[in-house]
């Protein structure tokens, strides 16, 4: 595989997106963001809702922090400090977006509303920010990465919400029911997801 | 008041585990399942962050004022972390580097948050340590329950140690090692669990 230095700019923008959004995939082989993914996909609408509103966050605040890890921790030598630094900037990001939310658009701050908290303490989010560091990528990269990250859960939430819809209605043993057979559905996908792997590396 | 100790330490480490019951955590309870001695090291930055958070919370319990408390929380979380973070690097830098962003990510998982939020911002400083580290445990439990069976599955030892005459008859099953396996035991155990304690409740 050539470095991605070498690659066209639009070439390796494509590429870490695919293999965030894919080989990758935040929730299916990361394991992140179960919590909120477990809690929320009872239904595809919700699922779709608080898909898009951490794509949104994932890919702002991946680069933000991308921002200040390369020209503020660093220069600093302050890089231990990486953890807390992130996590405020991802509290203050969701916050001044539910702030603009709510002044520009009504009706989308009544329908999202209740997922910005939630998106805070989604560690799909935190672990996108976390790591991108261990790649030595560029700020558009990073961004790539974060944004391909955050579609790759989005799908996955989305796919689980549909899912769980139509099980609902099945009759299950009774300690089977809710999380349980929602871990069986997602470790199904997750072998789907397996499938994807070695397509790209990078 | 012994007992009193004694339930909550029952409470959070059986009665209401945290990863059974509260459904909460499982994203790093997935993640560190591939070995027992990553989930040991990941279990015990839990216990320790979990413990001591509420410890803390409990003791600013009156002065955070009631608006910015998640924001607070999550400093002091974060600042717990920090220090496990730089503690396992300098211990284990082998194992540092697989689990390394996975120990970043106690920051965001919901136990830390949940308890401070359900048990310690309401009781006394020494019954939130308890708590804490209670739920610590009962969360690390269920994580090495799960890594020994992953371990022995997909590569035939426990902690490293080969199982006594693997060759003769052991066969690896590659599927545990990857993410579905790790799902897939999560759910039989949470389905075990979740039986038994729907079967008490209606005795």
């Amino acid at each position: 595989m050539t470095p991605l230095a070498d690659m066209g700019f639009l070439s390796s923008f494509l590429l870490i997106f695919v293999s965030a959004a894919f080989t990758d995939n935040i929730l299916m082989a990361r394991f992140l963001g179960m919590c909120s993914c477990l809690g929320v996909s009872k239904k595809v609408d919700t699922s779709l809702g608080l898909g898009l509103a951490v794509m949104f966050v994932t890919a702002a605040t991946a680069a933000l922090n991308y921002l200040v890890y390369q020209y503020l921790l660093v220069p600093l030598h302050l890089e231990y400090l990486r953890l807390i630094v992130f996590i405020v900037v991802i509290a203050a990001f969701t916050q001044l977006v539910e702030m603009i939310i709510e002044r520009v658009s009504e009706k989308l701050y009544n329908s999202l509303g209740i997922f910005l908290p939630l998106i805070t303490v989604n560690c799909a989010i935190l672990g996108i920010s976390l790591f991108m560091l261990n790649k030595p990528y560029s700020f558009l990269q990073a961004f790539a990465f974060g944004l391909g990250g955050g579609f790759g859960w989005f799908l996955a939430i989305a796919l689980i919400g549909g899912i769980r819809e139509k099980i609902n209605e099945a009759a299950l043993p009774k300690g089977l029911a809710g999380p349980g057979i929602t871990l069986v559905v997602i470790g199904i996908m997750a072998l789907a997801f397996v499938g994807f792997s070695g397509m790209i590396k990078i | 008041m012994a007992s009193t100790y004694g339930k909550i330490l029952k409470d959070g480490f059986l009665v209401e585990n945290p990863i059974f019951r509260q459904v909460l955590g499982i994203c790093s309870a997935l993640a560190v399942t591939n070995l027992v001695v990553n989930t040991l090291f990941m279990g015990f930055g839990v216990t320790f962050a979990t413990a001591l958070t509420a410890f803390t919370v409990s003791l600013l319990r009156n002065w955070i004022p009631v608006r910015i408390r998640m924001i607070v929380q999550v400093v002091i979380i974060a600042c717990y972390v920090m220090m496990i973070d730089i503690l396992i690097k300098a211990v284990a830098p082998d194992i540092h580097r697989f689990i390394g962003p996975y120990v970043g990510l106690i920051i965001t998982n919901c136990i830390i948050m949940g308890r401070a939020e359900a048990f310690a911002s309401q009781n006394k400083p020494l019954p939130a340590l308890i708590d804490g580290f209670a739920n610590g445990l009962g969360y690390t439990a269920v994580l090495v329950a799960i890594a020994v069976v992953r371990e022995i599955m997909g590569f035939g030892t426990v902690l490293g140690y080969a199982l006594p005459a693997r060759d003769l008859w052991w066969h690896q099953w590659t599927i545990m090692v990857m993410p579905p396996g790790a799902f897939f035991m999560l759910a039989i155990l949470t389905w075990i669990a979740r039986a038994r304690l729907v079967k008490e409740e209606t005795k």
